[in-house]
């Protein structure tokens, strides 16, 4: 406990107060007139009432996780990563989802890296503050707190009917790009900005342009920074469901896509439609599939968790 | 003999480094790109929408059935079963969050409070279908234990993983905004005589009222977008009730069950949702628009 928690006997203990030659006590503010007792009760009891706000999410986390184990434990098998979704529960896997998955990571983590970071390093580096700056800085204040659901819509219309990709998985990871861009902008900008401007100063002097400068010097000092976000904004997007369904991505998907412009079908996807099927039986399959995603998500956060301390920057 | 460290940079350098910065110029815009479409997506759409179904029916009008005739389409069921979501997890999540936040920042200590805030954060990195999931299998069932006329689908079961969903941004941003009241301020609190949960209420809250009034709205706008877990727990049923035991359709279920469906391009359906859409994009528009407004206006700089 802090050592000036406690009050002074003088102030706060009537008895003290009675028992002293001077009349009147100095202060007349009502917390001071409550008897000590009750004040300590009342520190008690809201001591008790914020440990149990905190108790209580880590109870819903523990019973979420455990109960999702629980219910998917006994499909986790071989044949569970190998098959393709079915009508029968028991020969059902997914197999074609966790490909679909990988595909979307892999061509969102180009799209929305080469974006992200271009664009926070251009607005953090290489520009100066003026008015199309401004306007760069609204939108992209605007754009991280639309819902996922609306980047499904602008999905739909410019990549899907526009520009004609169709429901491949091309035009899902363009959205999920879209959809996690301002995210990795703003780590990006976080993550230049703990970049000591000595270093820039050093380099300047040395003769460097504006742009060797930050290739050379500023960005590889941030990269650790810049993983880290980009990590957790694609662990973000992998869970996204609401716009691949959108776009129209696929629920039974009995093959592995092969390029680009193939259809396709996302774990959370597959979850999705698994969850509300009646069946018993293919809720436990969404649980098996919910603990595949979890853990994939897990080893992506503690990847960032680990970016993190072992490279961090101690503030 | 000139040294190579002062020779001037050549021009074709120069003019490289000209076209490098125009086209990280470029992905900047991106940005501004995607916002003008949404925009323009939305608006476009809307607007085919409205040709077809006035502007008077789809906001003064309270019946929503727009998949068979006879076609009704008054938006109001749907923003009904939203907000009737949104608060239904605010009023959970509210105190909760804040009660963390204030464990957090002002009493948990040395290690425990390090691990706790990732811990916490590991309920905001789960997906909303499995809070879908968790509602439809596990919350619904425990809720039908004490409702015994509750139905299947439900809006209490949703608010209830939705307020799960958002307790993290709460408590997240209110611990952030309590931390950034200066010691200084407790330790004149302290000095006066007054124990820690008084300081804590009277002094520390009241001076991050703003940052946790904006945590509030965000965590409200988020609710308000969240799809999947409205999806699969509060069921399809467009109704205007208060009444959050029984099943409602938010609007970006109907969103998801449109899309789900098989809706031909440029039927009024498929407008529909586009005008929907944009009526969700400005709502949470302006709650974030609100929420940054009351930080940068009433944010208190302790210098």
């Amino acid at each position: 406990m802090n050592p000036i928690d406690g009050t002074l006997d003088s102030q706060s203990n009537p008895a003290a107060v009675a028992g002293n030659t001077q009349p009147e006590p100095v202060i007349r503010n009502p917390l001071f007139q409550n008897p000590i007792a009750r004040r300590v009760l009342k520190e008690r009891i809201f001591y008790g009432a914020i440990l149990a706000a905190t108790v209580l999410a880590l109870g819903f986390l523990f019973y979420l996780l455990f109960s999702i184990g629980s219910q998917g434990w006994e499909h986790l098998s071989w044949d569970f990563f190998t098959n393709f979704p079915s009508r029968f529960p028991r020969k059902a896997g997914f197999k074609s989802a966790i490909y679909g998955t990988a595909w979307l990571g892999g061509l969102t983590l180009f799209f929305s890296v080469s974006l992200g970071v271009g664009a926070a390093l251009y607005l953090q580096e290489l520009s100066n503050r003026n008015r199309f700056t401004n306007w760069i800085e609204i939108s992209i204040a605007t754009l991280a707190g639309v819902p996922s659901i609306i980047y499904g819509m602008l999905g739909l219309g410019i990549f899907v009917r526009f520009m004609g990709l169709g429901r491949s998985v091309l035009a899902g990871a363009l959205t999920l790009s879209l959809l996690i861009i301002p995210v990795i902008i703003i780590a990006s900008r976080e993550a230049l900005k703990s970049v000591p401007d000595n270093m820039r100063m050093a380099a300047f002097a040395l003769g460097a342009t504006k742009w060797q400068t930050v290739r050379d010097h500023v960005l590889p000092a941030a990269v650790p920074g810049i993983a880290t976000g980009v990590i957790l904004a694609m662990a973000r997007a992998m869970g996204e469901a609401a716009p691949l369904i959108l776009l129209g991505a696929l629920t039974y998907v009995a093959f592995v896509p092969e390029s680009p412009m193939d259809s396709f079908t996302a774990m959370p996807i597959q979850i999705f439609n698994w969850t509300s099927r009646p069946q018993e039986a293919f809720h436990n399959l969404a649980s098996t599939g919910i603990i595949v995603l979890l853990g994939f998500l897990m080893i992506c956060n503690s990847l960032a968790i680990v970016i993190r301390m072992r490279w961090g920057r101690k503030p | 003999m000139t040294s190579q460290l002062w020779a001037k940079i050549s021009p074709w350098q120069r003019w490289r480094e000209r076209m490098v910065v125009r086209g990280l110029a470029f992905t900047a815009m991106v940005s501004i790109f995607t916002t003008a479409a949404i925009i323009f997506i939305l608006g476009e759409e809307s607007f085919q929408f409205f040709t077809q179904v006035s502007v008077k029916e789809f906001f003064f009008t309270t019946t929503w059935a727009p998949l068979f005739e006879p076609r009704f389409f008054g938006i109001w069921p749907l923003i009904n079963g939203t907000l009737i979501i949104a608060v239904g997890s605010i009023v959970f999540s509210l105190p909760v969050g804040l009660g963390i936040a204030i464990y957090t920042s002002e009493y948990a200590t040395g290690w425990w409070q390090k691990v706790l805030k990732p811990v916490l954060e590991i309920l905001a990195g789960i997906p909303s279908v499995v809070y879908g999931f968790f509602a439809l299998t596990e919350v619904t069932p425990f809720l039908q234990k004490i409702f015994p006329n509750i139905e299947v689908f439900n809006a209490l079961s949703a608010s209830i993983v939705i307020a799960i969903m958002i307790l993290p941004t709460i408590a997240s941003i209110c611990d952030d905004s309590l931390r950034a009241i200066p010691k200084a301020v407790r330790d004149g609190a302290y000095a006066l005589g007054t124990r820690k949960s008084e300081v804590t209420l009277h002094i520390v809250v009241p001076a991050a009222l703003s940052g946790i009034l904006a945590s509030f709205i965000l965590a409200f706008s988020r609710a308000i977008g969240e799809t999947m877990a409205v999806t699969l727990a509060a069921g399809a049923t467009p109704q205007l009730t208060l009444n959050p035991l029984v099943g409602v359709q938010a609007m970006t279920a109907y969103i998801a069950q449109v899309s789900l469906g098989d809706v031909a391009h440029g039927t009024v359906e498929y407008q529909s949702i586009f005008a929907v859409g944009l009526v969700l994009f400005v709502m949470t528009l302006g709650m974030n628009l609100l929420s940054q407004f009351i930080v940068k206006r009433y944010a208190r700089k302790y210098e």
